[in-house]
């Protein structure tokens, strides 16, 4: 699997496909995207990374446990929720928006961005795992 | 005993900070007495749910004050006292609140007015004191009892839930305070038995009665201050309480009064017989308070002649509980000092302490003699109404006689506490024990005197608390004084001889309590047996029914869930009468026709391909067809989506693939079993495409649409009305889905994480159906 051809793809692909993954997440309120398609598209990227690193490289890569990463984002996502309680009294998860300079910004889209957290840290919490376990405990002797 | 009395530890602030907080309860709840003794009953309430017309709420009359000011008084001295015992101990902070938690639970038990919230606040206690009793859970011995004491009160407990249920909605309300105040009485009611019997079951579990007892004994693996206030004047008085709380609602009948005596009598003799015969000073207080506990039943249920000894049994049973609780709490205490003081509670290795714990001798002194019944101790008082009301009853002879033996023993015990450990000559455990300060003495002496100046001022006593107490269970004479002195009687010649008889049996208890003793040692069946047989028993069925539900082969249960899935859908879509085909068929283009064509294609070689790597690749084209069909109807982010899920799972499948061993040839499954997965194959596929049809074919709801479409941008600020809904309208969804995300993730960690070399190996050869053969799998995987 882990060819030349692979390898030197999986540099330019691996930066363009997130790039796209954010692309998808910002658009996604008005246009076919989201945080759930653009976490998926960011998990591809990091998977097609595994194909061609170890798993070990990857971990380093991406710097933080990614189920923590998982965990950060649902706890983003419920914090998006808390925000129209704390300043408007309104019901948990209602939508909060102010705009500046012409760009209207949401609690909605950081929830999704929460979304998008879960989902990349919890594909790449599969496949890594999968890959290789982060700590394999010492095989048991035959008994 | 290393644990035990490290003076030079740091003060635990917190614990004894918290003593103020049982302190100012108990001047609150000292502040009612004279409202409450005028015959006011005083309630609060929390709207909770208002709309549903749920609220929390309490109320006090002269029972439940009576309790309260127990649980505050005694927990008040047991934390003070705590806070120097457990001095050095570990995990303080979480003692000091379970105990704090535990004396507020209590409170609401005694002082809660709905039925369902009386549940609660009772199964709150035995939670708290499944924390307390484990404390030392390094110890087995701890963590059994705990678990015991859990279980059993547990059980208990949920019949008494469906006791309260039945009682509800028979009576019409779950309010306490309705059930006192309208007389209801449920003597007649078609399904009393069941409501009696229930109740009574939380009741007697609660309140340790035979034969269920034995819990209380084994939680005395707790510390001692958690003994001297669970097990001596709060938790185990739960059930007491309730007693005496339905006492109007459900007395009354002759069930009740058979059940409650004679369950109260068997315990009350059994216990005390049981008592003497303990080594352990603990295990001793453990067995009286048994008796106490059955003594209380007893007289809760003792009937009167014409409505007048009743309501005299009612006085005894809470004049007793009064005494008791003062006496015992001040006897535990003592003995954890004892222990404190010198790393043992066996009364065979004690002797002298007298010379030095001298205040802790005189605080013992004080409870045992009101333990004995001694006038002018609040105990005599006590133990002369017991015996004048059971001769008055309807059980005179039995009833007498029961409590005339227990008194006996309970004389015998009380002088194995107060004079074996204290008199005689110095024995090594005095020369070793160390002086305690005044934290450790003050608890026993306080309560040891104050039985002394309640039996010296008996009238305020009963006026202001046992009186409005008994108030509450049944009728009490106008006028009803109670004395020290009644003159010569046979009940005074009675209680003579009760000092007598347990004296000589303490004199000579080598003899007499040998036989008994062994008897009691060697019985056959005994609860605690009986409770372990059980939870054998409960162990032995779930490992079998484990063993046969859980193959560990993933392909069965796979099968077993789509069999299941096929023929309960297909059930109900028959017995519904759901089926609906299209009367004709909808347009289709011919692009398609040509995705169904691909589709079918590639159905076709997953199936008969022997290639693993060619079969996901051509699962995932059937998935991208599937997608593809979404973009053709007008759904973009559907299809999106889909296709991107498709692409992850051929990679992480492929992942999978890569660490498998070669073992087709092993999983291929004779022809007869393939014939089987097939059918079920098709059937889901049936059953899938016939819910499909009979959901189409009714007229679509297009209400939501138009809702989500005419808000979309008004309410939602974006275009995308799939993002908007996932992300605004419906974000507590889309929350829920991804909570189930990451605790998928955590479990994944775990399973992968956890599961070592060798265990895998074994998972291998079971989804290949090998025999364990470690060495062949190694080598196929190794060349895989």
């Amino acid at each position: 699997m882990n060819t030349l051809i692979l390898r030197e793809t999986t540099r330019v692909l691996f930066t363009l496909i997130l790039v796209f993954s954010v692309a998808t997440l910002l658009r996604g309120h008005d246009a076919p995207g989201g945080g759930f398609v653009g976490g998926l598209i960011a998990s591809i990227a990091c998977s097609l990374y595994v194909f061609v690193a170890d798993a070990k490289d990857v971990r380093r890569l991406v710097r933080t446990d990614p189920l923590k990463t998982a965990a950060a984002g649902l706890a983003l996502a419920i914090v998006s929720g808390l925000v129209g309680i704390l300043s408007g009294g309104r019901p948990f998860l209602s939508g909060q928006w102010v705009e500046i300079g012409g760009v209207k910004l949401g609690t909605p889209l950081l929830f999704d961005f929460g979304v998008y957290l879960v989902v990349v840290g919890a594909v790449l919490t599969f496949v890594l795992e999968i890959k290789e376990p982060a700590s394999v405990p010492p095989a048991d002797s035959d008994k | 005993m290393a644990a035990l009395g490290i003076p030079t530890a740091r003060v635990p602030v917190l614990l004894r900070a918290s003593v103020a907080l049982p302190a100012a309860l108990f001047a609150w709840f000292c502040s009612l007495v004279p409202r409450v003794s005028s015959g006011q009953t005083l309630h609060w309430e929390i709207g909770w749910i208002p709309e549903q017309g749920i609220a929390l709420s309490f109320f006090i009359d002269g029972l439940s004050l009576l309790f309260a000011l127990v649980i505050t008084g005694i927990g008040t001295l047991i934390v003070h006292y705590a806070s120097e015992y457990m001095r050095g101990r570990p995990q303080l902070p979480s003692f000091t609140a379970f105990l704090l938690a535990f004396m507020l639970s209590m409170l609401g038990v005694v002082l809660a007015d709905n039925l369902i919230a009386l549940f609660i606040f009772w199964e709150l206690t035995g939670l708290t004191s499944f924390l307390l009793i484990g404390y030392k859970h390094e110890e087995a011995a701890a963590r059994r009892a705990a678990l015991q004491a859990l279980l059993v009160t547990g059980v208990g407990a949920l019949a008494m839930l469906a006791g309260f249920v039945l009682l509800g909605e028979t009576a019409g309300t779950y309010s306490l305070r309705e059930l006192l105040a309208g007389d209801v009485s449920l003597a007649d009611a078609s399904n009393y038995t069941w409501i009696l019997g229930l109740v009574l079951a939380g009741a007697f579990t609660k309140s340790a009665q035979f034969p269920v007892h034995f819990w209380l004994p084994n939680a005395m693996v707790a510390p001692t201050p958690v003994s001297a206030y669970l097990h001596s004047a709060t938790m185990v008085k739960a059930g007491v309480f309730l007693l005496a709380r339905m006492s109007p609602v459900l007395g009354g009948t002759e069930a009740w009064s058979v059940t409650l005596v004679g369950f109260g009598a068997v315990t009350a003799v059994y216990s005390a017989l049981a008592s003497v015969t303990r080594t352990d000073l603990k295990q001793v207080l453990a067995y009286t308070t048994v008796m106490a506990l059955g003594t209380s039943v007893m007289f809760l249920g003792l009937p009167g002649e014409a409505g007048t000894a009743h309501s005299t049994a009612a006085i005894a049973a809470v004049a007793f509980i009064l005494v008791h609780a003062l006496y015992k709490a001040a006897l535990f205490m003592a003995v954890g000092t004892i222990e404190h003081s010198t790393g043992t509670r066996d009364i065979a290795r004690h002797g002298g302490l007298r010379h030095v714990l001298g205040p802790t001798f005189v605080g013992t002194a004080l409870a045992a003699v009101s333990m004995a019944g001694l006038p002018p101790f609040i105990g005599f008082v006590g133990k002369e109404l017991l015996y004048s009301s059971a001769y008055e009853s309807a059980f005179g002879g039995f009833a007498l006689f029961a409590i005339a033996a227990a008194s006996v023993l309970i004389v015998t015990a009380a002088m194995l506490v107060a004079v074996v450990p204290f008199f005689g000559t110095m024995k090594q455990s005095a020369r070793d024990a160390h002086p305690v300060t005044w934290q450790l003495w003050i608890g026993p002496l306080l309560l040891g005197l104050l039985g002394l100046v309640a039996g010296v001022a008996t009238a305020p006593v009963f006026h202001g608390l046992v009186l409005p107490a008994a108030a509450a269970i049944a009728p009490v004479p106008e006028h009803f004084e109670p004395g020290l002195w009644h003159g010569f009687n046979a009940l005074l010649l009675l209680s003579l001889a009760t000092w007598a008889v347990g004296a000589f049996v303490f004199w000579q208890r080598p003899v007499i309590l040998s036989v008994p003793g062994s008897i009691l040692d060697r019985l056959p069946v005994t609860g605690d047996r009986v409770y372990d047989a059980a939870m054998d028993g409960i162990a032995r069925f779930s490992t079998a029914l484990t063993r046969r539900m859980q193959s560990g082969i993933q392909r069965r249960y796979i099968l077993a869930v789509f069999a299941t899935l096929a023929l309960s859908v297909g059930a109900t879509l028959v017995a519904k009468d759901a089926i609906h085909l299209p009367s004709q068929i909808p347009s289709v283009t011919f692009g398609e026709w040509a995705l169904v064509a691909v589709i079918a294609a590639s159905v076709l070689t997953v199936i008969l391909t022997r290639s693993r790597l060619l079969a996901i690749c051509a699962l995932g084209v059937v998935g991208t067809a599937i997608s593809l069909v979404f973009l053709l109807r007008g759904a973009p982010d559907v299809a999106m989506t889909q296709l991107i899920v498709e692409t992850l799972v051929v990679v992480i499948v492929a992942i999978v693939l890569l660490k498998l061993p070669d073992f087709r040839n092993e999983i291929r499954q004779p022809l007869s079993a393939r014939w089987r997965d097939g059918a079920i194959a098709v059937a889901v596929g049936t059953v899938t495409t016939l819910v499909l049809l009979a959901v189409t074919a009714r007229p679509p709801q297009l209400e939501l649409t138009e809702y989500f479409e005419s808000m979309a941008v008004p309410g939602g600020h974006g275009h995308n009305i799939v993002n908007v809904i996932l992300v605004d309208f419906r974000a507590l969804d889309t929350l829920g889905e991804i909570s189930v995300l990451v605790l998928a993730a955590a479990a994944v960690c775990a399973l992968i994480r956890r599961r070592s070399r060798y265990r895998f190996d074994r998972f291998l050869r079971l989804q290949a159906g090998q025999s364990a053969r470690p060495g062949r799998a190694r080598a196929s995987r190794e060349g895989a």
